[in-house]
């Protein structure tokens, strides 16, 4: 269990020594992705001016007040409380997100699924568990909202956040075929008939 | 005694900040049990994090999670107030869209087949109000649930039948807590909804979700399957966010309603962690904020 700390742009090299249970504290640059942007992305050919290539995409839309326009806010979004939503959705946008734009590291909750493991394990790439449900602590680790495109899916825009310290995250999916939570569902489904007898069911 | 639709504005736009700030006490005690008998390391520092961040959020006054969720309101009209409903339900609906404007919040609703999302946390049929009566007279209680869509997504409803018995009812449970994972936010609270018609099963499973932790089922037979069902998922060892360990589970609740002579209707409804709900009380005295 080794602790990484990571800056965009990763390299390929840089991913495939995270291991499963290691940890990751990222900082720089951090993007904002989820259903309604990639939607627009891969299925209504829409583009987006960011360069993705090499950095890391978490699942999520944050909670933002409208600011004049300063240094501190060059977008004129303060960030208010940015969290983390259920990654499984997202689970068929993990193929053109890491082979298509280059993302390197995708940060979410609750885990991804077989298809993506693959796509993690050919082109180098890894899932970053980060805890659902604790944005407080999550908004902590932000500085500040860089830049933002497609806001006219607000709050489902493609977010660019300026992150300091933020995790550590816990390696839960790497480029060399491990998952926790293939591991913790094939565990539990095993222990399945065990609970049902406990249960009193035959 | 008269309730002011002015009044009852104010009331549900606090109520809608104040549940996404503000755990309740109940589920502030089921994490630190959950953190006392917790045996696997990797969850024991997952609950850790969970309640640094419930901290956190007292400290900074912020929101503890970013999903501002669906907002639910619980409306119990006592016998003897006095109320326009109609304008009550108006009252609610501006408050919930005032909150969402002036803290300001995410508004997380879309229209379902569009996708356009007004950035009032309001559309067609939202905020959910629901109306209930109560014997106690000169008490008007709106509850808040600002219902989070990673558990809200893990719902599921199956018709069984009578040759299936409790059986069904039982396996049911067991398999959804196993389907979800960590889709759900775990630990959650199993909400279990048996008997009535469809829709009211449903119901009956989102009542049993955001009940406070330490109720029990009024039913004896109910209350007994919760005590049995909790044990059981936590057997499983899915743990706090899917990432295994004991915790899996706060609680597994039941609630429940006759049923007809051919049916055996079974509901799932989760609670994520962040299991958020507010309270008011309107009494002669005043308001009076709780959980």
């Amino acid at each position: 269990m080794t602790h990484h700390v990571l800056t965009a742009p990763i390299s390929e090299g840089q991913v495939r020594a995270l291991r499963v249970n290691d940890t990751v504290t990222l900082e720089g640059a951090l993007f904002g992705v989820r259903d309604a942007n990639l939607i627009a992305l891969f299925d209504r050919g829409r583009k987006t001016r960011f360069d993705l290539r090499g950095h890391a995409a978490i699942h999520t839309a944050p909670n933002v007040r409208k600011v004049a326009v300063s240094p501190a806010h060059p977008t004129g979004y303060a960030p208010l409380c940015i969290g983390t939503t259920t990654s499984a959705r997202m689970e068929r946008f993990t193929q053109p997100l890491v082979e298509g734009l280059g993302v390197r590291l995708i940060i979410g909750k609750g885990g991804l699924g077989a298809g993506s493991l693959e796509v993690f394990q050919r082109a180098g790439g890894a899932y970053l568990a980060i805890i659902g449900g604790t944005a407080a602590l999550e908004t902590t680790w932000v500085e500040s909202i860089e830049d933002v495109d497609l806001d006219d899916l607000h709050p489902e825009s493609i977010w660019k956040f300026r992150v300091r310290g933020f995790g550590p995250l816990l390696v839960a999916m790497d480029s060399h075929g491990a998952s926790l939570y293939e591991a913790v569902d094939r565990e539990a489904r095993a222990r399945r008939e065990k609970t049902l007898f406990r249960l009193g069911v035959k | 005694m008269r309730v002011d639709p002015a009044q009852v504005e104010e009331v549900a736009r606090e109520l809608y900040i104040r549940a996404l700030k503000m755990l309740p006490p109940d589920i502030k005690e089921g994490f630190a049990r959950l953190a006392a008998r917790e045996t696997d390391a990797t969850a024991k520092q997952v609950l850790g994090t969970m309640i640094t961040n419930i901290r956190v959020a007292e400290a900074t006054e912020n929101l503890l999670c970013q999903d501002t969720g669906i907002p639910i309101y619980n409306v119990t009209i006592g016998s003897g107030v006095e109320v326009d409903g109609v304008e009550l339900k108006r009252a609610i609906r501006r408050g919930c869209e005032r909150a969402t404007r002036e803290h300001p919040l995410r508004s997380s609703i879309v229209h379902p087949i569009t996708r356009k999302n007004e950035q009032t946390s309001c559309g067609p049929g939202v905020p959910a109000i629901h109306l209930d009566f109560s014997e106690d007279r000169e008490r008007l209680v709106i509850e808040m649930v600002p219902k989070g869509s990673g558990s809200e997504n893990n719902s599921w409803l199956k018709m069984a039948i009578p040759a299936e018995g409790v059986n069904a009812i039982k396996t049911f449970v067991v398999d959804c807590v196993l389907d979800a994972g960590g889709r759900t936010c775990p630990p959650t609270i199993v909400g279990v909804g048996i008997g009535g018609t469809s829709d009211l099963c449903v119901a009956l499973a989102k009542k049993a979700a955001t009940r406070a932790l330490g109720t029990a089922c009024a039913d004896p037979e109910g209350a007994a399957l919760e005590a049995s069902l909790a044990e059981a998922v936590n057997m499983l060892g899915v743990g706090p966010q899917g990432l295994g360990g004991d915790s899996t589970a706060f609680a597994v609740h039941v609630e429940i309603a006759a049923t007809h002579i051919t049916m055996n209707p079974v509901a799932v409804n989760m609670q994520c962690h962040s299991a958020r709900r507010a309270s008011a009380a309107f009494t002669p005295a005043g308001v009076e904020y709780g959980f």
